[in-house]
Parts: structure tokens; C-alpha cells; sequence
């Protein structure tokens, strides 16, 4: 089964969620808990661990201008001015380049090849006895977030429980981690600005054609408005984790609340059992 | 000699327009016969990588010199690269006088790097 877990709004509680349920699950089975925030990846500071890093490259074009005829045939076809066709040479922007191989297929003189560069990176540790922490790390001033999440979890691949900590907002990267998912979980918290961008994540969960699930966090038990789009989207609260001074202690000193707090495995154990109802798959 | 320039309308009249890649028109203007030329950028709603494809559509136009009021990274190594010097027009005047201000030598070069 894969996991999604989602937002809209930042800072939430996404990683905290993933963490804890990690954490919990890897008690009693395998799991692969893979980091998709790849602009700003943090898991690995609940989970301290050597890790083995794995390059993640994108092609660019290469031209040779032995048989180049500057003909501009690329340079027209490229709609990201990743290929500049001026009189006496092809200038080529690698970091414009989205890696879609036309100017290989338009150039007629076969003098397009395509060669890797590095956007990014995979950083894979085993932190604890049953957990396997697959971590994207997209370089700076990259922009092909979705690339590197793509590699992060194709090396998750065949594990038969994986968690998938998407990053905040609902743009490619988000649609990138969902992709192949089994089931969303949501998690906000009784805002404005929560409800707001949790309304924009449930209507991309919706579209994508997956399961989804709210867990709010930091409640103060006043969850009404948000209470009222629950039961207007019929979407399953699966997890209420209380507004408190004891779990934002432990959080802020990157602990774990399933680990450090009594009663927090069970309540994390009981999220899973929620989670399998909507997915609707049988472990 | 022909110099493009970035303008917000076709036409020696119109005002100058201060962004390269995204500018609505290009208007070239040949030195030696006083004759132009109005083009209109396709580019100005593309979603990115307008400076390299705006620098090779002045190529493209025999423009060597190119008034305007900035130009990006990527769209300065292109200009570099196809020979185009580019000099800063921050005045809001018109395409004619951007040119005549170019003729009489008090624009400065754009720094490209």
C-alpha cells in the first residue's frame, strides 16, 4: 500500500504525521517512508542515519557542431529557449530544458544526443531495525522537482508498504508524489488558511482519482468551519492531535510524539486502521 | 546597420518598453535607410525562456544592436554569443528618439555579464 500525505497549506504538520506513523509501523512490519519535499526535505532530522546518496540526472541536448548546419530547426521547436540557433553556433541552457528529447527528433541531421545532468540527488538510510528513509534532495536553483521525486520513489519500488511526505501547495510536485497512490491523507489544521488550502488539496485528491482522509492538527476544539467542509466532501477526519505545549515541545526538539509521549503509538496504530478502511486494500 | 528595439507598440512613435524578452513589439530600424520595421513578440505570453528566443528572433532579424532597458542572464550570453550589443534605454520616450539618443552616442552599454 502507498500513502500519501499531503496539505496545500505549509507547515501543517505533513512531516510530523509521516514521522510518527513511520515510526509506529516500523515497530511491527517494513516500511519505506520516502521524503517527496525534495526543495526542502527534513525528514532525516527525525531520523538521524548515514545515508548512501544516489545522483539524479535529467537529459539535456548535446549538439556537435561538426554536423550541424545551424538550420534552427531545434531552436524553433523548443518552446523553453533551452536552444539559441545564432549564425555561427547552437547556445544550449541546460537549465531551461525540460527534457522532452524534440530537438533530437526535429534535427535532421542527427546532430542532437542527449546527455545526463545532475538536478539532484537520493539520499537512502535505514534508521531504525524496519525503516528505510528514501530521501530527494533537489540541487539549488533547480527547478525539476517532480524528476527528482520520480527517482525517489522508483528506488522505493516494490516494498509493500511505502509513506510518501509530499511537499506543501498542489502544483507538479504534489501531483507528481500522489501519482500511483493508494489513498491521501490530508493534514490541516482549523484555520483559515488551513481550511482554504486544504479545500485546494482535496479537489486535486479528488481529481487524481485517490481515497482521501483529514487528519487536523494543533486542534484548540473549535474545528467547526472545518468540521462543516468535512461533512459537505464527506471526508473521513481519521486524526484530531490537540493544540498543546507537551507535543510542540517534543516536536520542536525533533523528537517523536509516538515515541517520547504516552498513549501516541496507539493513537498513530489507530490512524493506520483508518487509512487501510479508505484505501480499501487489504494488507 | 539595423537596431532593434523594444517597444509597447508597432511603430517609430511608440514608446520604448523597458523588459527584453517580454517586450509586445520589436521595431528594427535600418541606419543606412532610415527604414523600419515592426514585429510583434510572440513571446510575450510564453510561460519562460523568453530572453534566448527573443535574442535569436534579433538574429534572426540581422539586428547587431539592441536598445532596450534590461536584459536577463540567459538572454545576455545569447546576445553575447550572436554578436548583439545591447545598450540601456531608461528614458520614456519614444523609438525614435531611444534611436536618436543611440545616434548622438549617450547611451551607455548594457553590462551583460
Amino acid at each position: 500500500m502507498k500513502i500519501t500525505i499531503a496539505s496545500g497549506k505549509g507547515g501543517t504538520g505533513k512531516s510530523t504525521v509521516a514521522a510518527n506513523l513511520a515510526y509506529t509501523l516500523a515497530r511491527s512490519r517494513e516500511v519505506v517512508l520516502v521524503d517527496c519535499d525534495v526543495e526542502e526535505p527534513n525528514l532525516h532530522l527525525f531520523f538521524p542515519a548515514p545515508a548512501v546518496d544516489v545522483p539524479v540526472t535529467t537529459p539535456v541536448p548535446e549538439i556537435d557542431p561538426a554536423s550541424c548546419t545551424l538550420c534552427g530547426e531545434c531552436g524553433k521547436f523548443c518552446r523553453f529557449g533551452a536552444l539559441s540557433v545564432l549564425k555561427d553556433r547552437v547556445l544550449v541552457f541546460p537549465e531551461l530544458c525540460h527534457s522532452c528529447g524534440g530537438c533530437v527528433l526535429v534535427c535532421p541531421q542527427g546532430a542532437v544526443r542527449e546527455i545526463p545532468r545532475t538536478v539532484g540527488r537520493v539520499a537512502c538510510s535505514r534508521p531504525l531495525p524496519a525503516l528505510t528513509l528514501i530521501s530527494g534532495v533537489l540541487n539549488e536553483g533547480e527547478v525539476q522537482a517532480p524528476t527528482v521525486i520520480k527517482a525517489a520513489k522508483m528506488l522505493a519500488e516494490g516494498h509493500p508498504l511505502t509513506l510518501y511526505d509530499a511537499s506543501p501547495g498542489i502544483a507538479c510536485p504534489v501531483i507528481e508524489t500522489l501519482e500511483g497512490s493508494d489513498v491521501c491523507v490530508l493534514v490541516t489544521e482549523s484555520t483559515p488558511f488551513g481550511l482554504h488550502d486544504l479545500r485546494l488539496a482535496a479537489e486535486v485528491a479528488e481529481r487524481v482519482g485517490i481515497g482521501a482522509g483529514v487528519v487536523i492538527n494543533r486542534s484548540d476544539g473549535q474545528d467547526e468551519a472545518t468540521l462543516g467542509f468535512y461533512r459537505e466532501r464527506g471526508l473521513p477526519i481519521l486524526m484530531t492531535i490537540p493544540f498543546s505545549r507537551e507535543i510542540a515541545a517534543v516536536q520542536n526538539r525533533g523528537g517523536l510524539i509516538c515515541r517520547d509521549l504516552p498513549g501516541w503509538e496507539e493513537q498513530f496504530a489507530d490512524l493506520f486502521s483508518e487509512i487501510v478502511k479508505i484505501a480499501g486494500v487489504s494488507l | 546597420m539595423i537596431v532593434g528595439i523594444t517597444a509597447r507598440a508597432a511603430g517609430t512613435d511608440a514608446p520604448v518598453e523597458q523588459r527584453f524578452g517580454r517586450a509586445p513589439y520589436f521595431v528594427f530600424v535600418d541606419t543606412e535607410t532610415g527604414k523600419s520595421e515592426s514585429v510583434e513578440n510572440p513571446l510575450v505570453d510564453a510561460a519562460g525562456g523568453v530572453g534566448p528566443r527573443a535574442a535569436q528572433l534579433l538574429a534572426e532579424h540581422g539586428a547587431s544592436v539592441l536598445i532596450t532597458g534590461q536584459v536577463g542572464g540567459n538572454a545576455a550570453r545569447a546576445l553575447e554569443a550572436g554578436g548583439v550589443k545591447a545598450y540601456a534605454y531608461r528614458g520614456s520616450g519614444s523609438v525614435a528618439d531611444a534611436l536618436a539618443e543611440y545616434t548622438a552616442g549617450t547611451l551607455q552599454p548594457l553590462s551583460l555579464s
